[in-house]
């Protein structure tokens, strides 16, 4: 007699077959980015970075089709964990991508360390992702927030500044930047004489605008981004600062926000790895392409995720496509080396970018490549096990 | 502290404190007079910023900007009560928290769809685009003088509309007694629609006139509907009068809160609240009228 137990035994020993066949089923790819909120145009361009990418290796990674499976994480750090375990558990997701707010990518590193999933972040600049909490599974195709930050210490003082005044939100990304600004330009000989902090996501500076006015300083380093950027620059530009003080920031700042700025970004110096303006062949050709098919030019954000997607293809493509081969393909993924829109990109053993860092002036609303101001940045990744000693 | 230094943050800390007033006088009449908690008030300051933005891409002219997003905010508004808000006048707060919530939602994607997720900004005029110097390497831009002076007249002629017209005398009545003003033949409809108009409107004039210092971006009216309700409870609920002390004690307390007491700042405002609180717990005139 067949009992129901029976029944459903026979019926999971019915489905082992399609799944131990494996390689001809669709390797699913989860990708967390905000689709709302402020950093919504961030997890747009991110999306169409990777989906380019795919798209270009025929939507085949390792000669298995790909699926993407997409979920809004709206920033929202607190949800973060639920969000990876359910695209993990629910979505069999054989592969996680995100994101962009740093505290959500610290869930998602997590759920990606107790499961051994593999993660790429493609935006985060968490200093810890490949920091403490590094691990063999966890990539990273964009850079810490000390790394554009740190070469600006070098371009500081060889401009002769001595005394700077920081300012960002009190926030991780905004502290771990001015932290690696702070440590390239005192190693010299120059002093941040005061490290002011605004609340996140404030955007009310009159105060602390009067507050440097005071201090007079031969020089500010900021970061800020988004809609913040926009109204520190005016703000600094139209409290008369500009003229007196020069302004000096992580590249962020003039990223997708010199159109709304306008005038008053002009002249502003910042360190980033990359350019829209990148005078490289592989970015000339991405940016068309990228033109070609979403009708709107790329930009950074759009390039880390391309690269997330150029990552997995030569890392997949090394294990024929077996997500199982972990051992294998986390070898090869640390191994590449890519010839990215930002130039040369290889990874360091905390499987965090090695690339060079541009030093870029806004002229005439672009952001112009000057030169390179530090070749092959590697992050410290201090407190990561990984590293050699 | 010399002296020169204090008194910039004090004109920085008013001004601030003048437009949390705008926004927050519409919110606390829509909470004192019709009973209303309307969690989307920050969404019309958004809408207000992204019409002037709108506009002012089109015409090329600021006061046109401003004049047109008032109205279409206005506008906004009247609908919005005349076709949701109505129907929760009988309902309790969680009904209203529930549906001013999902417009948050509806409005913020709307935003999304028409407008996209990029940071736009907003010119202020050749011929007010200067700025006072004072110092030797400070200055103080003149748009944000002549927007701290728009906003107290603003304040003035709200004081004058609500203490001496017979409109103005309905709100206040309308905002001790609801039931009273009803029954005594007052077309509270009317005033409620008006009242909930005038309120989306002032929200709206005020993102379209900080539009050029600050920026026009996604979720903008998230921060300000809170620190909007912080000067409402200190105020006392459905005081007009209390909402601009309110405002200009927030604005004060929290630029100094930045320049003194930084670790503090994010937290400042809420500690003025609740000293307030202990001292008046109903704010500042609470049960007076508008």
């Amino acid at each position: 007699m067949l009992s129901r137990r029976s029944v459903i035994t026979v019926g999971a020993l019915a489905a082992m077959p399609r799944f131990a066949i494996g390689q001809t089923a669709k390797i699913r790819i989860g990708v967390m980015l905000p689709f709302t909120g402020t950093y919504s145009s961030l997890g747009e361009m991110g999306i169409n970075g990777l989906k380019l990418s795919l798209a270009q290796h025929g939507n085949k990674l390792g000669g298995r089709d790909v699926e993407i499976v997409t979920l809004d994480d709206e920033s929202d750090p607190a949800r973060a964990p639920s969000n990876a375990t359910k695209l993990i558990n629910g979505d069999n997701v054989d592969i996680l991508i995100g994101t962009v707010h740093s505290g959500v990518a610290m869930g998602m590193v997590k759920v990606a360390r107790e499961t051994n999933t593999l993660l790429v972040i493609p935006n985060a600049g968490v200093a810890a992702a490949t920091g403490p909490l590094c691990a063999p599974n966890v990539f990273r195709t964009s850079m810490t927030m000390w790394q554009p930050a740190f070469p600006m210490g070098k371009v500081a003082y060889d401009k002769g500044y001595r005394n700077v005044v920081s300012i960002t939100w009190k926030y991780i990304a905004g502290e771990e930047s001015i932290a690696g600004f702070k440590e390239g330009f005192e190693a010299l000989g120059g002093k941040v004489i005061k490290e002011i902090t605004v609340p996140f996501p404030d955007v009310e500076f009159q105060a602390n605008l009067a507050e440097i006015a005071a201090l007079k300083p031969d020089a500010v380093f900021t970061f800020f981004s988004g809609g913040g950027a926009v109204k520190f620059v005016k703000d600094y530009a139209a409290a008369g600062l500009k003229s007196s003080i020069p302004l000096l920031g992580s590249g962020f700042l003039t990223e997708g926000t010199l159109e709304a700025i306008g005038e008053p970004a002009e002249g502003i110096l910042t360190t980033l790895h990359y350019a829209d303006t990148l005078n490289l062949p592989a970015n000339k050709k991405f940016r068309g392409e990228f033109k070609q098919a979403y009708g709107k030019l790329p930009d950074l954000f759009a390039v880390q995720g391309y690269d997330a997607g150029e990552l997995l293809a030569v890392g997949l493509g090394a294990v024929k496509g077996d997500v199982n081969a972990k051992t294998e393909l986390f070898a090869s993924m640390e191994r590449t080396v890519l010839d990215s829109p930002r130039g040369h990109l290889a990874f360091s053993a905390s499987h965090n970018p090695v690339q060079d860092i541009y030093l870029r002036q806004v002229k005439k609303g672009q952001n112009e490549v000057l030169s390179v101001a530090a070749k092959a940045v590697s992050d410290p990744s201090r407190g990561c096990k990984m590293m050699p000693s | 502290m010399d002296p020169g230094f204090f008194l910039v943050q004090a004109f920085n800390g008013v001004q601030y404190g003048l437009i949390l007033f705008l926004v927050a006088s519409g919110l606390t009449l829509i909470f004192g007079i019709m009973g209303i908690i309307n969690l989307a008030h920050g969404a019309f300051y958004m809408v207000g910023a992204y019409f002037a933005y709108w506009i002012a891409q089109a015409t090329d002219s600021l006061p046109l900007a401003v004049i047109g997003s008032l109205a279409a905010t206005a506008g906004l508004g009247f609908l919005i009560e005349r076709w949701l808000i109505v129907r929760l006048y009988t309902r309790n707060h969680l009904d209203q928290v529930l549906l001013t919530y999902g417009l948050i939602l509806v409005f913020n994607e709307m935003q999304r769809i028409v407008w996209g997720n990029d940071v736009h900004g907003v010119t202020v005029p050749q011929a007010l685009a200067f700025s006072l110097r004072y110092g030797d390497s400070m200055a103080f831009p003149f748009y944000r003088v002549l927007l701290a002076g728009f906003c107290a007249v603003m304040a003035l002629a709200m004081f004058l509309v609500i203490q001496k017209t017979r409109l103005g005398m309905r709100i206040r009545a309308g905002a001790s007694n609801r039931e009273m003003v009803a029954a005594l033949g007052i077309d509270v409809r009317m005033l409620f629609a008006t009242v909930f108009a005038a309120g989306a409107g002032l929200t709206g004039l005020a993102g379209a006139l900080s539009s050029p210092l600050s920026s026009v971006f996604p979720n903008m009216g998230d921060a300000i509907i809170i620190i909007s309700f912080v000067v409402v409870v200190i105020g006392g609920i459905g005081s007009v009068k209390g909402a601009f002390l309110g405002a200009l004690l927030i604005g004060l307390a929290d630029t100094f809160g930045r320049v003194l007491l930084p670790n503090f700042a994010s937290f400042l405002v809420y500690a003025v609240m609740a000293g307030v609180l202990l001292w008046r717990p109903k704010g500042l005139f609470a049960g007076a009228g508008a």
